[in-house]
């Protein structure tokens, strides 16, 4: 067995016991840590693969941000989360058969698949021995595909100014700082000059 | 033992078939509902890049770029409704969203 055998069946195994960890586990906490956990031997995977930027980019765009949004999402709401947890025995026998039947359809496809030797190399973008991954995907990212590089963007774009505008609201006791108001002051409406009287006090 | 791609289809047709069950078994919870919509985002990532290094084409890793941002942005809005959800009623239970029932 050869060091990348290893490595793969330590990822692989430790992907999906942590994947089974994130919906079995009582405490969401535990679930978004074990989340991490998956997302990081994930990319391992990746790196095995030889998809080194997609690997790194799963590092910084999942373990980095979306992992830690749910981080915030859990620790900031006060629920009762055991209450929740109720009910997951009960769709157990049912969830159990779905699943099987998922996995069994998705192996028979597995087993039943050929690769013809024709096939390698056939795509669009070949993989080029002597280009990092990187500088591969760059050469084939904006230029073929950029069409399909600027909509991801404005889906990044739709889900920024939607986020924004679903959870931003105006307390209406609090007050703001209005800078058109703080620049519209004038010497006469913000100083009042009084005459005190001299050896009278105020 | 060489590790083809049979291995890393398994991988991740297991972690798709998790990510389903999670979907089923934590009916209430929608916080891990939509941790197992990560899983399933994964595994599909796994299965794009596994096609891409074994059929020596780079196209498959240039969709699973763009699944990761709609992943991101799956995320980033979910939660954001989730947020303003919690905050209106005080309860994430998913069986409590039926107000906007017609």
């Amino acid at each position: 067995m050869n060091v990348a055998a290893v490595f793969f069946y330590l990822f692989s195994a430790i992907m999906i016991a942590s994947a089974f960890m994130v919906i079995a586990a009582r405490n969401p906490v535990h679930s978004v840590l074990f989340l991490i956990l998956a997302f990081v031997n994930a990319s391992g995977l990746f790196l095995l693969m030889g998809a080194e930027f997609l690997a790194m980019i799963l590092v910084v765009v999942y373990v980095g941000a979306v992992a830690v949004l749910f981080l915030f999402v859990v620790m900031m709401l006060d629920v009762d989360f055991a209450e929740l947890k109720q009910g997951f025995l009960q769709y157990l026998p049912i969830g159990s058969i779905i699943g099987i039947v998922v996995a069994i359809e998705l192996l028979l496809v597995m087993l039943g698949f050929t690769q013809s030797d024709a096939a390698l190399g056939a795509g669009g973008a070949p993989i080029q021995a002597n280009m990092s991954n990187t500088e591969a995907l760059g050469l084939v990212l904006y230029t073929k595909y950029v069409y399909l590089f600027q909509a991801s963007g404005l889906v990044l774009l739709t889900a920024m100014i939607g986020a924004i505008v679903l959870t931003l609201r105006h307390k209406p006791d609090v007050k703001r700082q209005v800078i058109a108001d703080q620049n519209a002051r004038t010497r006469a409406d913000a100083i009042e000059i009084k005459k005190a009287p001299s050896r009278a006090g105020v | 033992m060489q590790i083809g791609l049979t291995h890393y289809l398994s991988v991740a047709a297991i972690l798709f078939t998790l990510g389903v069950l999670g979907i089923i078994l934590n009916r209430k919870n929608i916080i891990i509902i939509l941790m197992s919509v990560e899983l399933i985002l994964l595994s599909v990532n796994i299965n794009l890049v596994t096609f891409s290094t074994f059929l020596g084409d780079l196209t498959g890793q240039v969709f699973s770029l763009f699944i990761l941002t709609v992943a991101a942005a799956e995320a980033a809005i979910g939660l954001a409704i989730l947020v303003t959800y919690y905050r209106n009623r005080g309860s994430i239970a998913v069986e409590d969203i039926n107000m906007m029932k017609g």
